[in-house]
């Protein structure tokens, strides 16, 4: 090291002092433990505070069942419809030049923006007994409000931003060029679209299927308003975590909440093991 | 596959990228399009692979009218500027695409599929890469892989758009070297769209200047470089400098005193001569154009460069001269032209500076 050479030296330009280095990850590791770790230690600790036998005991209410049972239902048809509708909508977005196409990513948008209790709000309006399409329905004796269809609806709406946004702006950067290429080497629309176009979206559709089904399961205001809260009939698992508490009954309702929770863990847990799988093709979709 | 192209128009929204073109490509020739960006260069060699359809006119693949069909069936090889190799796809599989993808009865079988691939890949010489995807090649790489890729399919007319452009200049050579052999080994009918002259002048049988959606002037490098047929070709193809004159009862005048030319044939009124810096020598008083002071001397590769400024209103012309030249800054030398041409003054003047600009570019 030559004599003039400052005394103290950063391991490049862009590092912090160690005091700077030290503050800013206890910051980072204080608010992640209050607000994320400690709240789901809570849910755990809670619904095992009568021990394990209860924890799962409470899994034998039939409402409860039919709550898990009923949610399960409801992502099972929301999350395929809303993987149809955001391959489509971004399909049509990145690929293609239209009038009102900014039109259309703003009305994506609109769930994320509009309070969920105000969209559940507007399928009463629409469907319920007294709504605008409420007579029609009595006459043919479809019921929408207070049945899975509503949840169904309301689930559906809340959460069809999730793989559209996934999407969109990876086909955008994608551009056009490979499906062109595929079509001048002789293949057919159909056959660019399942051999170009889907796998080069793939990890970012799993990744928005995944969001889209933990919204799905865990949405509460939207079903909360269209559900009528029937039990064992129309409380999905929020629905029912909800009832149980305030039927002073703790464990049980942590315990369906502790279902959720580990949804959600699951749902981080196969989406860090696909990029620790598939990390080097997932980088690959976005940089090449 | 000889193509006919015949009066073709496209517009985007009122900016015409394409004003009535007209040209033939001939059965096995290596033609370039060749135009600053906005000529219309891309759009033409898009029409013709049916990624572009024109508002009018005719493209004929020998006596078959093109335009009637979609791009997957005019069979063309089509390489992108930027590869658009599939990217999910290993190298092998994408050659092997086009192939794949066709209907039952013309597919071959997968045994003969794979044969073919190890001859392209040997042919592009990336021998044992089949097994990489695109992420893990080089640049100059992946373009042989995508022309690999469009001559699977045996096409009737190779189509290339930029294909060296996102190169470095040292890869880009020697790709331009290997696409001639190439070329001269499988005998395809070539299109090729850049805006790097030199590129087109070393690699193409024929060159097409395109301009503003126009067809400026089709011939070989040396009818391009020698005989340039208006102001734009002498302007973008090479160095030249153009010296605003009037001409009077036969003579151009240069602020009002006479170039020593002889006579010309260009018509009474404003008009530019134009001349290369190679062609510019120094003279005694009895031989010389015209006569001027030398601004700055620049040493350029195996010459010197040298800017003399002529007339009254100190027009500078350029001179590449050999650098035992005896002359230095602030010098009245006489200048005489080994070969010029004057063409009436334009409207537009010619765009010198657009012109460099996309050469640089």
């Amino acid at each position: 090291m030559p004599a003039d050479a400052p005394a103290m030296r950063l391991d490049s330009p862009t590092a912090e002092s160690p005091a700077a280095r030290f503050a800013i990850t206890v910051i980072a590791i204080a608010f992640l433990g209050f607000f994320l770790i400690l709240p789901l230690y809570a849910v755990f600790a809670e619904a095992l505070r009568n021990g394990i036998a209860a924890y799962f005991e409470s899994f034998e209410d039939p409402d409860t069942i039919a709550a898990i049972q009923l949610t399960l239902l409801v992502a099972v048809i929301a999350v395929p419809l809303n993987i149809v509708f955001g391959l489509a909508a971004s399909w049509a977005i990145a690929k293609f030049e239209f009038k009102g196409k900014s039109f259309l990513i703003t009305l994506i948008d609109l769930p994320f923006s509009v309070s969920p209790v105000v969209s559940g709000m507007c399928y009463v309006l629409l469907f319920g007994a007294n709504g605008y399409l409420g007579p029609w329905l009595v006459k043919h004796d479809i019921q929408i409000i207070f049945a899975v269809p509503g949840l169904v609806l309301a689930t559906i709406f809340v959460t069809f931003p999730f793989v559209a946004r996934e999407l969109i702006p990876l086909m955008q950067e994608q551009g056009t060029s490979e499906e062109e290429a595929a079509l001048s080497l002789g293949a057919g629309g159909w056959r660019t679209f399942w051999s170009v176009t889907l796998p080069n979206v793939r990890w970012a559709l799993l990744y928005g299927v995944l969001l889209c089904n933990a919204r799905a399961m865990g949405e509460f205001g939207a079903v909360s308003v269209v559900s009528g809260h029937l039990r064992g009939l129309t409380n999905t698992i929020p629905l029912q975590v909800e009832i149980l508490y305030n039927d002073y009954n703790f464990v049980a309702a942590f315990a369906a909440a502790s279902v959720l929770a580990g949804l959600g863990l699951v749902t981080l847990a196969i989406k860090s093991g696909l990029e620790w799988r598939y990390g080097d093709q997932i980088s690959a979709a976005h940089r090449h | 596959m000889e193509l006919k192209i015949r009066n073709l128009r496209k517009e985007y929204g009122a900016f015409p990228a394409l004003n009535g073109v007209s040209l033939d490509i001939r059965s096995g020739e290596l033609i370039a399009l060749l135009g600053p960006s906005g000529s219309g260069k891309t759009t033409l060699l898009r029409a013709i692979a049916g990624l572009e359809v024109p508002d009018g006119g005719q493209i004929l693949f020998g006596d078959v009218d093109a335009l009637g069909r979609r791009v997957q069936d005019r069979n063309v090889g089509f390489v992108f500027q930027h590869y658009a190799l599939f990217r999910h796809m290993k190298v092998f599989d994408n050659i092997a695409f086009g192939l794949r993808v066709r209907g039952r009865d013309r597919r071959p079988p997968e045994a003969h599929i794979r044969k073919r691939v190890l001859e392209l890949l040997d042919l592009v010489q990336l021998n044992g890469l089949e097994g990489r995807y695109p992420a893990q090649l080089s640049g100059g790489q992946r373009q042989r892989v995508a022309l690999a890729r469009a001559l699977a399919i045996e096409p009737k007319v190779l189509l290339l758009d930029e294909p060296f452009g996102a190169l470095d200049a040292q890869v880009r050579k020697e790709l331009r070297r290997w696409l001639r052999q190439i070329h001269d080994e499988t005998g395809h009918t070539t299109v090729f769209v850049t805006h790097d002259q030199e590129e087109a002048m070393e690699l193409a049988d024929r060159v097409a200047v395109l301009h503003k959606g126009d067809l400026q002037q089709v011939g070989s490098p040396d009818e391009i470089y020698d005989e340039p047929a208006n102001p734009f070709v002498y302007a973008f193809i090479g160095d030249s400098t153009a010296l605003p004159v009037t001409i009077e009862r036969g003579r151009a005048m240069l602020d009002g005193a006479p170039l020593v030319l002889g006579p010309v044939d260009a018509p009474e009124g404003a008009a530019r001569v134009h001349v290369r810096p190679q062609d510019v020598r120094l003279a005694d008083e009895s031989e010389s154009v015209v006569s001027g002071r030398v601004m700055t001397l620049r040493r350029s590769g195996q010459y010197r460069r040298v800017d003399i400024a002529v007339g009254e209103r100190h027009t500078r012309v350029e001179a590449l001269l050999p650098p035992e030249a005896e002359i230095a800054v602030g010098d009245q030398v006489g200048l005489a032209f080994r070969r010029f041409a004057i063409f009436p003054e334009e409207k537009e003047p010619p765009k010198l500076g657009l012109a460099r600009e996309a050469k640089a570019a």
